[in-house]
């Protein structure tokens, strides 16, 4: 393959989570919260993977770094198999990938000081040395903007974009490679939001992150994105790079998406494509493609065949029957 | 570095904490069983005789305002002669010492097996909890009777029915604290960065399970008091000549008409402490654990 090898690649990735019932507790049906989902992040790179809630796009972010056992599929993290790894293997892996939560308020400890807090993952992997380990939680206060005055308390003490800080400061504690950013600044201010997105991009310079960016708000995801994945009930239905996908989307739900989503400019009026009904639960998706059900274009084929993702441009896959010849 | 003075560096249990002083009742609460502590640890510089000491000459003497009374047995004796409020005191000890070690028991094994509970979810939840269910079927003190009654009578297996009767309370309240705290995503983090399992649970989540605990603790302490002295009462917990409250009013009983001082006394012992322990356990209740609060 001409292609530099990717830092991540998840292979047709499923987790199901088990409905359980009845006296013996057998398995009845399963949220198919993540179907068969390939994705690969190229080093230093910001995948954005957005969705309505409840697509699977956090299961997909927890899956890749084991939080969530997948069910089936494979990841493949700097050419190795993460899933095949025993449980000291994984745990030096923990020291390469790492997650940034949605909300400051339950991702810290109330019960810990700061320095405990970002010192923890410093301590698990063998930084014995109280002081050294506050070193460098100095070192990564201040990195995140943050003071050495904040180290010794204790989370409610702060507002939420100072936590998410926190937060940010403990994901890279262990120097990591990938960071999972799960919803990173959905639950601040929007002026809070703009700072943390850019201290999220300063850090990427300064430390060659590779970022998966989570999120259901489509213009954080083109701030920060150099490429962008769109989910819809477990699966990718459309992949282009950040400038492609807002000025050209090929499949009509990501269409639907931006047209919903607000423009800054006023007086720019626009064609919107409402969505009827409700998003179809993933215990039971429709057949076919899993958008028939509320697309606008929808033909009697897409009830049938389920379309597979197809480079419709280069490096634009879309996961549509009618990709490019239906829409605005 | 800042100082200690800062309020912000304060850990957060310590505000919670401020509020009891705030509570009348759990300051009496306090009070009365600092009270029970100290009369417990100066037993011997305190009470003016020997607890087990019989006197034949000085048997069911009245208390010191009766007509008959002297100060030489301020609250009287009993039918050997024995001074009660030298018995009382010695009591204390027992009684505090059955309220530490039993529930002791109960805490540690309760939240052991809350916290496995709560954690590991599924088979183990199951298992435990349906043992759980078991004990909780049974009567407090019919359990404890049967305990006892399989040990042989003594106050330590009392200490260890009580204990064990008393395991379920405690595995539940960790076991719901824990799965609360489970959705919240700091232990999703401590997982990310690859924290061991027992890590996550005593050192990450526990200590955000204390305020019930604590609560927990202190209202069962009052109820072992209670049940070590009906197990007493019964025969079944400390053995004479052991100065316990439960059995000194089992012995006398039947002196209740001729000589009723020497059944009040250690009724009102039991009474005070296991009010002082409902007192605080009450306040403690509503500083720590506003969820608790009927």
């Amino acid at each position: 393959m001409p292609e530099t090898q990717p830092l991540l690649d998840a292979r047709g990735l499923v987790k199901h989570y088990p409905i359980k019932g009845g006296v013996m507790l057998k398995e009845i049906a399963a949220v198919k919260a993540v179907d068969d989902v390939s994705l690969s992040i190229q080093r230093g790179e910001t995948l954005g993977l957005v969705g309505e809630s409840g697509c699977g796009k956090s299961t997909f972010g927890r899956a890749i770094l084991r939080l969530e056992e997948p069910t089936a599929g494979e990841v493949w993290f700097d050419g190795d198999n993460i899933l095949a790894y025993e449980r000291e293997q994984l745990r030096a892996l923990r020291q390469k990938m790492q997650i940034i939560f949605q909300d400051p308020f339950s991702s810290l400890n109330p019960r810990k000081p700061v320095a405990s807090i970002i010192g923890e993952p410093l301590l698990i992997h063998g930084m014995k040395s109280r002081r050294e380990r506050d070193a460098r939680v100095l070192e990564l206060l201040r990195v995140v903007g943050l003071r050495q005055e904040h180290m010794r308390r204790y989370p409610h003490m702060f507002s939420g974009g100072q936590r998410q800080r926190i937060g940010v400061a403990r994901a890279l504690a262990l120097n990591p490679q990938l960071v999972v950013c799960d919803e990173a600044v959905s639950a601040l201010d929007v002026s809070i939001q703009a700072q943390v997105l850019n201290l999220l991009k300063d850090l990427q310079e300064d430390f060659g992150l590779t970022y998966l960016f989570i999120s259901h708000d489509l213009h954080v995801v083109e701030h920060i994105s150099d490429r962008v994945a769109v989910m819809y009930l477990g699966k990718i239905v459309e992949i282009a790079a950040s400038e492609t996908i807002y000025a050209q989307p090929l499949h009509p739900y990501t269409q639907a998406l931006l047209s919903a989503s607000p423009m800054p400019d006023p007086t720019h009026r626009r064609k919107r494509i409402i969505l009827k009904g409700d998003v179809p639960s993933p215990i039971n998706p429709p057949p076919g493609c899993r958008f028939h059900t509320r697309c606008p274009f929808a033909e009697a084929i897409c009830a049938e065949k389920e379309p597979a993702l197809r480079e419709v441009n280069p490096g634009h896959q879309a996961a549509c029957h009618f990709a490019g010849q239906v829409g605005l | 570095m800042s100082t200690a003075s800062n309020p912000y560096d304060r850990h957060p249990i310590f505000d919670q904490l401020g509020q009891l002083w705030r509570n009348k009742t759990a300051i009496i609460g306090l009070v009365i069983i600092s009270g029970f502590i100290l009369v417990a640890i100066l037993a011997p510089v305190l009470s003016p005789h020997d607890p087990v000491e019989t006197s034949l000459y000085d048997q069911l003497k009245p208390p010191v305002w009766h007509e008959t009374g002297t100060w030489k047995n301020i609250l009287g004796t009993d039918e050997l002669g024995r001074d009660t409020l030298s018995r009382i005191i010695y009591g204390a000890r027992v009684s505090l010492t059955v309220a530490i070690v039993s529930v002791g028991i109960a805490f540690t094994l309760g939240t052991l097996l809350g916290c496995i509970s709560g954690y590991y979810k599924g088979f183990w939840d199951s298992l435990i909890m349906r043992i759980m269910d078991m004990i909780l079927a049974f009567p407090y003190l019919l359990l404890a009777i049967v305990v006892v009654a399989y040990l042989g009578p003594s106050l330590q297996n009392a200490m260890m029915a009580i204990g064990i009767t008393y395991v379920p309370r405690f595995a539940r309240i960790v076991r719901g604290s824990v799965l609360e705290e489970c959705e919240k995503d700091y232990v999703m983090a401590a997982r990310a960065v690859g924290a061991p399992d027992w890590r996550i649970i005593f050192i990450g989540i526990l200590p955000n399970c204390l305020g019930p605990l604590i609560v927990q603790t202190t209202l069962s302490m009052a109820s072992a008091i209670l049940d070590a002295a009906a197990l007493s009462f019964l025969g079944l917990g400390a053995q004479p000549p052991t100065p316990e409250w439960g059995g000194m009013i089992a012995r006398s009983r039947a002196l209740i008409l001729r000589a009723s001082w020497v059944m009040t006394f250690p009724g009102i012992a039991i009474l005070l402490a296991v009010l002082g322990f409902n007192l605080l356990g009450d306040g403690l209740r509503d500083a720590l654990d506003p969820r608790l609060r009927d």
